[in-house]
């Protein structure tokens, strides 16, 4: 008997479960020619406000659907529904974000063919998602006026997981005096060249910029 | 956790005990080591894995600077450029580590 420890090399990625399914969700988006769009923030943000006017706006150029993310309630897929467009609730119990494996569950009986754009309104945290990759092509992460400039310093590790930034609340900008140098200053000082999009999904201020924005994007993934 | 699910697995198929568990964490894995070691504790009550100590390497952000042409240090996670000549950088080369590196097994 060898009573000597021995050390053995593993080199596994803990979320290895997660990542791996994540693959395979994307290989399946890209096969059906889907592009799948990670919505990450805070809660209170204007994700779904801003989600509602993104699907709105683009169901009569693309079809569209959306998955939305929440511990509890179902008052987000019931606001989505007025979009029009297929929308459908995950409820996460305790679960304070989404996994690949819960939307490997809920698209089951959907047909990916069928979809131009999948959207995925996370649930609003800006710790937790960070690490789970949901096989999307894009991770946006919304950070709205109200939240104060220095959201990005505090919640680095999300704010450098994503693709692109976009700022939500524009139109009450003037009110909280907010302070768009800094804003872009600390975005760029955690994710140094992170593009940045400023919106109100109230007035539709910069929303045709970023809905030309992502077509653009699908282009690209297509294309490539 | 998967971090004890992947020592067990590892573990019986030597026929073999766990005595450490070498995990890297990045300081961008958006995972904090107390909160890990805190939760391994828990977690570790429910397996056979008992005696398994983790040992956690934290691994510091490194980016690749495009001016110095090398791998630099940055001076937090809040601000990622170089911490010789404060460029920019994006390019990560370490720090979004959340990893099981090695096992120590014990016959």
């Amino acid at each position: 008997m060898n009573s000597k420890p021995r050390i053995i090399e593993v080199r596994k990625n803990i979320l290895k479960q997660n990542d791996e399914i994540a693959h395979t969700l994307r290989m399946r988006f890209q096969d059906a020619g889907v592009f799948v769009v990670n919505l990450v923030s805070s809660p209170g943000s204007g994700k779904t406000a801003f989600l509602e006017a993104t699907l709105t706006k683009m169901r009569s150029e693309f079809r569209v659907a959306a998955l939305v993310g929440d511990l509890a309630t179902e008052n987000d897929a019931n606001r989505l529904a007025r979009s029009q467009v297929p929308v459908r609730q995950i409820i996460t119990g305790t679960v304070c974000h989404l996994e690949a494996a819960m939307i490997e569950k809920n698209l089951a009986d959907w047909n990916l063919r069928d979809l131009d754009f999948l959207f995925i309104e996370n649930v609003g945290n800006l710790v937790c998602p960070a690490s789970y990759d949901l096989g999307e092509n894009l991770r946006v992460v919304l950070m709205s006026v109200t939240e104060g400039e220095d959201k990005p310093l505090k919640y680095p590790t999300m704010v450098n997981s994503a693709d692109i930034a976009v700022i939500t609340k524009t139109d009450l900008s003037h009110a909280v005096e907010f302070d768009w140098p800094a804003a872009s200053k600390n975005l760029q000082a955690v994710r140094p060249g992170i593009q940045i999009l400023r919106v109100s999904a109230k007035t539709g201020n910069g929303m045709d910029e970023w809905l030309r924005f992502i077509a653009s994007q699908r282009v690209n993934a297509t294309a490539g | 956790m998967s971090i004890l699910d992947m020592a067990e697995e590892e573990a019986g198929r030597r026929s073999a005990e766990v005595d450490v568990i070498h995990v890297r964490l990045g300081a961008l894995s958006g995972v904090a080591k107390q909160a890990l070691l805190s939760a391994y504790d828990l977690a570790r009550s429910e397996t056979t894995l008992l005696d398994a100590q983790l040992v956690i390497e934290e691994v510091p952000v490194m980016i690749y600077c495009p001016r110095c042409r090398a791998p630099r240090g940055v001076p937090s996670i809040q601000q990622l450029s170089c911490s010789e000549c404060e460029t920019p950088s994006a390019e990560i080369l370490q720090g979004l580590e959340l990893q099981v590196v090695a096992l120590e097994l014990r016959r």
